[in-house]
């Protein structure tokens, strides 16, 4: 799943490199400017390498510690079925983690770096996993909403100006895409079952709702008069430059929109309640309105500190450890091989 | 007969999805990305098999039961796995170690079923014995990284080998209901393969520069319901959420 983490606003859009004086720049821009991807072998600017390589790395890095909330549950599905799709999923979003990896590694830096760059805080990963995947209900939440987020956000990216980026991206979102109408089949299985069932479906759209609406589109960038017009008004400023670079291609509160507008529909049928007293039709708009999003309080309660995010950084970290000796083995059997 | 035949292909369905219930607690914790990806691909392939045995075991024995019935509804005790199957994970290599004895197992017995075996069963048996026979290629190469790899990757797949070893002599023991089986040539007895899984074995362990252990004792009971202290708990989180909510539809 893809997600534009609080600390994108962090990047600083202006540390393009400065006009190469050998017409490289010129020819960067009219591949742009043609729509043409730009591919490893290709000049870029430094600006342009570091965005894009915080935003591979940080969508990686989200899939693989996004398998822990879900995949925590892997041996408490309630049913045989939903064991082996929840399997699938988790299996995906470990191939995912290696597909972007992978793409980030055309980039000049390898996944041993990445993944240490994440364990010492380094590098991001989704603050929306710093969320507890407290029962059953939460894995059929977390697969509609906050995939369904993720795959907003990654059908433009599939024509992201970066090559290997777009490619990875393609074979992502086709599998993204099924997991949000699986997250909907459990959940609509959950609503059509017991009082006990449809309640804890509720409790997990009541605890799921804000986090993929604020988190999983990254903070707001469309100045509006009112709160929040600072990281907004930065956050445009990222947004401007990333898709004047082809690397998005929609703002974050575009996508946002988008986003509400597809659920609240889902929401109804299923009968749940999404839990913004703010959303109503709006006419005028064609959209869907909603409330605004309290960033600083948000900010606050989700920074690194939680016990989540600590109890997220600290397994990911004994598997690694744990595994060392593994890796060390089949580095040195590979070694061994190779010298025969 | 049939009840015989019912009765093993819920044995058979019980070692495949406690065995997969323990790869799912890897998922996650394995030491690469890749290995998250092969057990979590190991083990949604056992959890198939064990839907399709349960299913037939139900048809077959006539009370219908669902393959949920089967996984959440019955009690520790009439859970008919091998205690090789709910061995704790320990370190990969222990893991390992199970692979490479059940997927040996696993290949021949279903093998030998897809051949003489009650037809639905053989034509479960034949799409099982070709899925499993990728789990022994993945345990029998890891089994050769490990023991060639470095000197403390070898110390502990030879301690992973000689402490599954004790569980293997169960995969192939004859009962009653082995027997009866076997005489109506309804499913074959996986005595006789034991000879074969051996040599297989054997072959791997010693291209992995180990040695084959000596065990002085053997497990038994899983098939007859009686297990480790470690499957309670390994049962009880199978079916908690499904015991929380009674009459719930999944």
């Amino acid at each position: 799943m893809h997600v534009i983490g609080l600390d994108a606003a962090t990047a600083d859009p202006e540390s393009g490199s400065p006009g190469a004086g050998d017409g490289r720049l010129d020819r960067f821009e009219a591949l742009l400017a043609a729509g043409e991807t730009i591919e490893p072998r290709d000049w870029m600017p430094d600006g342009y390498r570091r965005m894009l390589l915080r935003q591979i790395a940080q969508h990686a890095h989200s899939e693989i510690i996004g398998m822990q909330p879900e995949g925590a549950w892997l041996t408490r599905a309630p049913s045989l079925h939903r064991k082996s799709v929840l399997l699938a999923k988790v299996q995906d979003e470990a191939g995912h983690g290696l597909y972007l990896y992978a793409a980030a590694e055309t980039l000049g830096v390898d996944r041993a770096e990445l993944l240490d760059a994440l364990h010492r805080g380094r590098q991001r990963y989704a603050a929306t996993f710093n969320h507890a995947a407290l029962t059953w209900a939460d894995t059929g939440a977390v697969a509609w909403l906050t995939d369904g987020a993720a795959v907003v956000n990654q059908a433009p990216l599939c024509h992201t100006s970066y090559g290997p980026y777009g490619r990875a991206m393609r074979r992502v979102c086709q599998e993204e895409a099924f997991h949000v109408r699986q997250g909907y089949d459990l959940m609509r299985a959950l609503c059509e079952g017991t009082p006990a069932q449809r309640e804890m479906a509720q409790d997990a759209v009541n605890r799921w709702w804000l986090p993929a609406v604020a988190l999983m589109f990254g903070p707001p960038d469309t100045v509006v008069p009112g709160a929040d017009q600072g990281t907004a008004a930065f956050g445009a400023r990222v947004s401007r430059q990333a898709i004047a670079w082809g690397i998005k291609r929609h703002t974050n509160d575009e996508l946002r929109q988008r986003f509400v507008d597809h659920c609240v529909p889902q929401a109804e049928r299923l009968g749940l309640t999404l839990p913004d007293p703010g959303i109503r039709w709006n006419e005028e708009r064609g959209h869907y309105d909603f409330g605004p999003i309290d960033w600083d309080t948000y900010r606050e309660a989700l920074g690194d500190d939680t016990h989540i995010a600590r109890q997220r950084l600290a397994h990911r970290i004994a598997a690694h450890e744990d595994g060392a000796w593994v890796r060390e083995a089949a580095a040195a059997y590979a070694a061994r091989e190779e010298a025969r | 007969m049939t009840e015989a035949v019912a009765l093993l292909t819920a044995r058979l369905g019980d070692d495949a999805l406690v065995l997969g219930q323990r790869l799912c607690q890897w998922i996650t914790r394995a030491p690469t990305i890749e290995e998250d990806l092969a057990l979590s691909n190991i083990a949604l392939d056992l959890i198939g098999h064990a839907r399709t045995l349960f299913t037939l075991a139900g048809e077959l024995d006539g009370t219908g039961r669902s393959e949920d019935d089967f996984a959440y509804t019955r009690s520790d005790r009439e859970f008919g796995n091998t205690l090789l199957c709910e061995l704790p994970n320990g370190d990969f290599a222990v893991t390992i170690a199970r692979q490479l004895a059940y997927s040996h197992y696993a290949v021949l017995y279903y093998e030998a079923c897809a051949d003489t075996a009650h037809p639905e069963l053989a034509a479960v048996a034949a799409r099982a014995a070709t899925e499993v026979d990728y789990h022994r290629r993945h345990a029998d190469g890891w089994t050769v990284r490990l023991g060639l790899g470095t000197a403390q990757s070898a110390r502990r797949m030879q301690a992973g080998l000689d402490h599954v070893w004790p569980y293997i002599a169960e995969l192939f023991d004859e009962d009653e209901v082995v027997r009866r089986m076997e005489a109506a040539g309804a499913a074959p007895s996986p005595a006789p393969l034991r000879a074969r899984w051996e040599e297989r074995v054997g072959e791997v362990v010693e291209r992995a520069g180990l040695a084959v252990p000596a065990p002085r004792w053997r497990a038994r009971g899983g098939r007859q319901g009686l297990h480790s202290e470690a499957f309670g708990p390994l049962v009880a989180e199978l079916q908690s959420v499904y015991r929380q909510f009674p009459g719930g539809i999944w």
